[in-house]
């Protein structure tokens, strides 16, 4: 029977474009550049210096916290600089830029396709490698993976939630992922399940990929930890807490994590990054991004180091089309608009979206008719014009009150209303000004 | 006349007196002593509620000034020296005299400086965009230019100007309440002392990117070159972040720093024009470059 999440939720057309395309190995670029913050929490601390030799898998920035993860260089050569390079927010960041010469690996790390299924490792051993590999979640979120399987005293996982959902319009890598490293993500996923001591695997798929269920079905016809769930079609399944509630039932709490119904979430690219890591002990140097657009010559999937310019994966697709009007880092859901394609991918991106001019544009706000559409397909329950209105005249507090910071930023609200208004946009703004309100506030107690 | 009418009344008016014996000693009970002098004070400001001490509103700062010992950390901007002076005067304490100021934009990255990459079609809000992204330029310190500073200004002393796309501050009517200064999410406001016949100089800029970054995405970007902190014979110029800044309370207004300043990041307001030294010829630059093209 097909599941879903009961609240809210939303359905954009699907323009799953690149969905037949097999994941294609993208050449190597003649630089790299590669931003020292990647994933949530504390930057990387730069290891190497201007004029280092490096090889793919040197480390060339240390975990800097709990909170913080290892950068490795996806190429090897020579560090040509350190320097600050844009990124997909339009900021500069610290990058280590890298000068590419050849393909010459790290020893050590099998580069082979052999499947390995069996480990000596406990769980102890199994998260220290995916600590040193670098792993973060590859949904798009860049959380930390060492940080979700080390929950907090108190607290167990009883279940571990697979996540090949892939919710968001056009993106197809977790999809093609599953077709093509199917059996890798099941045993990645055996070695979640042994690093949290969980025994009881889901993998949620929707039902869009009929393919793929099928594929991880046949799979895991043998492996009784470990199940497929079917899922309806509905957009945002694969948040978190949507996923928990369509598989499990249970709902997680305001401003609680996951962990607090037993639950611990990753995505279906982790749990491959994750089986490479620990059998191949190969760190996250690359990853699937999907370049499509209703334009674009060839939309494609594509196996792409870190660090190359979304330039060459432009180029790879065909070529910019003439009528792109947006370009987009990782879904029109969620995804980011970037300025420039001198923009390295990271390990948070999952795709390249080119969006034609015509529908790049957002229509003319109008005042707001308290339709209610809003409060309806919201997935979280909140009242999005409620919070827009308090964002605009400054009311933190009340906004804080009305659960401001539970908001996924999925963009249901933008997406259904009919009047065009930017509910997210100012949604943001609101979390972000409520999140320093209380980070001050906590720094004073 | 009847005796229900007379009891009537009589019941009525022993109630009223009643009610009235529980009002008045409620009232004594009850009864708040404030200070008359909060009320004096407030009379004395300016009434603008605008926020610019520090305190909710003007009678805040009035039971502020009240509660304390010594006027020093306390100070109207809308009002200025006169009017702490007034406030002094009730109190008897001693009144601190601070020298007015003004706000000015650290960023000249107009149109032409500072052309446009992209086009931003989000919420026309500088908070919003900032929480996005960079902006439309390729700086990422400059004016987003969609007026959160305007909407703050309670003074009418921010304006937009749509040849520019940047906010221009009316000296006669800044307060320098601060408001822009909160307002502004790329922190570009700054409050300067006012010098003498509203003359300015400052770094009209905020860019904290090497030299050659700063330069390629705003022709006026500061550079961090140096060149005008060497220059300063008062030491009023620091450098940090690739980025000069002048101290208000330390620059004399000699104007040196000016002409050195290789990108023109650094402004002059209400001063003079520059006189030609005698015996140089008219237009000396093109003279000049007449001679090395010889040569």
């Amino acid at each position: 029977m097909l599941k879903t999440f009961k609240m809210g939720g939303v359905h954009p057309a699907e323009n799953k474009l690149s969905a037949g395309k097999a994941i294609e190995k993208l050449p190597l670029p003649t630089t790299v550049s590669i931003p020292v913050a990647q994933h949530i929490g504390a930057p990387a601390t730069v290891v190497v210096k201007r004029g280092d030799e490096v090889k793919v898998g040197t480390v060339i920035a240390q975990s800097s916290g709990f909170v913080s993860t290892n950068i490795h260089s996806s190429v090897s050569g020579k560090v040509k600089k350190i320097d600050d390079v844009m990124d997909s927010s339009g900021y500069r960041k610290k990058a280590i830029i890298i000068d590419v010469a050849g393909d010459e690996w790290e020893q050590g790390i099998d580069t082979s396709d052999t499947l390995i299924k069996e480990t000596h490792l406990n769980a102890k051993e199994i998260n220290a490698k995916i600590l040193a590999a670098g792993i973060v979640g590859l949904g798009g979120a860049t959380f930390p993976t060492h940080v979700k399987l080390s929950p907090p005293p108190g607290m167990t996982a009883e279940v571990l939630l697979i996540n090949g959902v892939e919710c968001e319009p056009y993106l197809t890598s977790d999809h093609r992922l599953m077709l093509e490293k199917g059996a890798e993500i099941i045993a990645g996923t055996k070695l979640l399940m042994k690093s949290l001591g969980v025994n009881k695997a889901v993998i949620g798929i929707e039902n869009n990929k009929p393919d793929a269920i099928t594929r991880m079905q046949d799979l895991t016809a043998n492996e009784p930890e470990i199940s497929v769930q079917p899922l309806k079609v509905k957009y945002p399944q694969g948040g978190e807490k949507q996923l928990i509630k369509a598989v499990t039932g249970k709902e997680v709490p305001s401003g609680a994590l996951p962990i607090a119904v037993g639950a611990v979430v990753n995505n279906v690219g982790t749990a491959f990054a994750v089986y490479e890591a620990v059998m191949k002990n190969k760190p996250l140097v690359e990853r699937v991004v999907t370049v499509t657009g209703k334009s674009v010559k060839e939309p494609s999937n594509l196996m792409v180091r870190i660090g190359t310019p979304v330039t060459d994966l432009v180029e790879a697709a065909g070529g910019m089309p003439e009528d792109t009007g947006k370009v987009i880092s990782g879904g029109p859901m969620m995804g980011r608009a970037i300025t420039t394609l001198e923009v390295p991918v990271t390990k948070g991106t999952s795709g390249i979206l080119l969006i034609r001019d015509e529908e790049a544009k957002r229509n003319e706000v109008e005042p707001c008719i308290r339709c209610g559409k809003c409060v309806t397909v919201c997935p979280m329950g909140l009242e999005p014009y409620l919070l827009m209105t308090m964002s605009e005249k400054k009311l933190w507090e009340r906004s804080e009150d009305r659960h401001v910071m539970d908001c996924i930023e999925c963009g249901s609200c933008s997406f259904t209303c009919p009047s065009n208004r930017p509910l997210l946009d100012y949604i943001r703004l609101g979390k972000g000004t409520v999140s320093k309100l209380i980070r001050a506030r906590k720094s004073q107690n | 006349m009847s005796i229900t009418l007379i009891y009537t009344v009589v019941v009525l008016s022993a109630i009223g007196i009643i009610a009235a014996i529980i009002l008045y000693y409620v009232s004594q009970k009850f009864m708040v002593h404030e200070d008359p002098r909060i009320d004096q004070i407030e009379e004395a400001l300016p009434g603008a509620n605008c926020g610019g001490c520090g305190y909710a509103g003007c009678r805040a700062f009035a039971e502020a000034c009240v509660a304390e010992n010594e006027l020093s950390d306390l100070f109207c901007p809308v009002g200025g020296n006169d009017c702490m002076k007034e406030i002094a005067g009730i109190l008897g304490l001693e009144a601190v005299q601070k020298a007015p100021k003004v706000a000015v934009l650290r960023c000249n990255g107009t149109c032409d400086h500072r052309p446009k990459t992209n086009a931003f079609d989000g919420a026309k809000s500088c908070a919003s965009a900032s929480a996005l992204y960079s902006g439309e330029t390729g700086c990422a310190f400059g004016c987003l230019g969609y007026g959160d500073c305007v909407d703050v200004c309670d003074f009418d002393a921010l304006h937009m100007n749509p040849a520019t796309g940047l906010p221009e501050v009316d000296d006669e009517k800044c307060t320098a309440c601060g408001a822009c200064v909160d307002a502004c999410p790329k922190d570009l406001f700054e409050l300067r002392k006012k010098m003498p016949k509203d003359r300015k100089i400052y770094v009209a800029c905020r860019n904290e990117d090497k030299g050659a970054a700063a330069k390629k995405s705003c022709e006026v970007a500061c550079i961090g070159c140096n060149k005008c902190f060497k220059v300063c014979p008062f030491d009023a110029i620091t450098m940090e972040n690739n980025l000069a800044f002048i101290d208000s309370d330390k620059c004399k207004l000699c104007r040196k720093c000016v002409p050195v300043c290789p990108t023109g990041s650094i402004i002059e307001v209400n001063f003079p024009p520059r006189k030609i030294k005698t015996g140089q010829v008219a237009e000396p630059t093109s003279a000049g470059s007449d001679t090395t093209d010889k040569a």
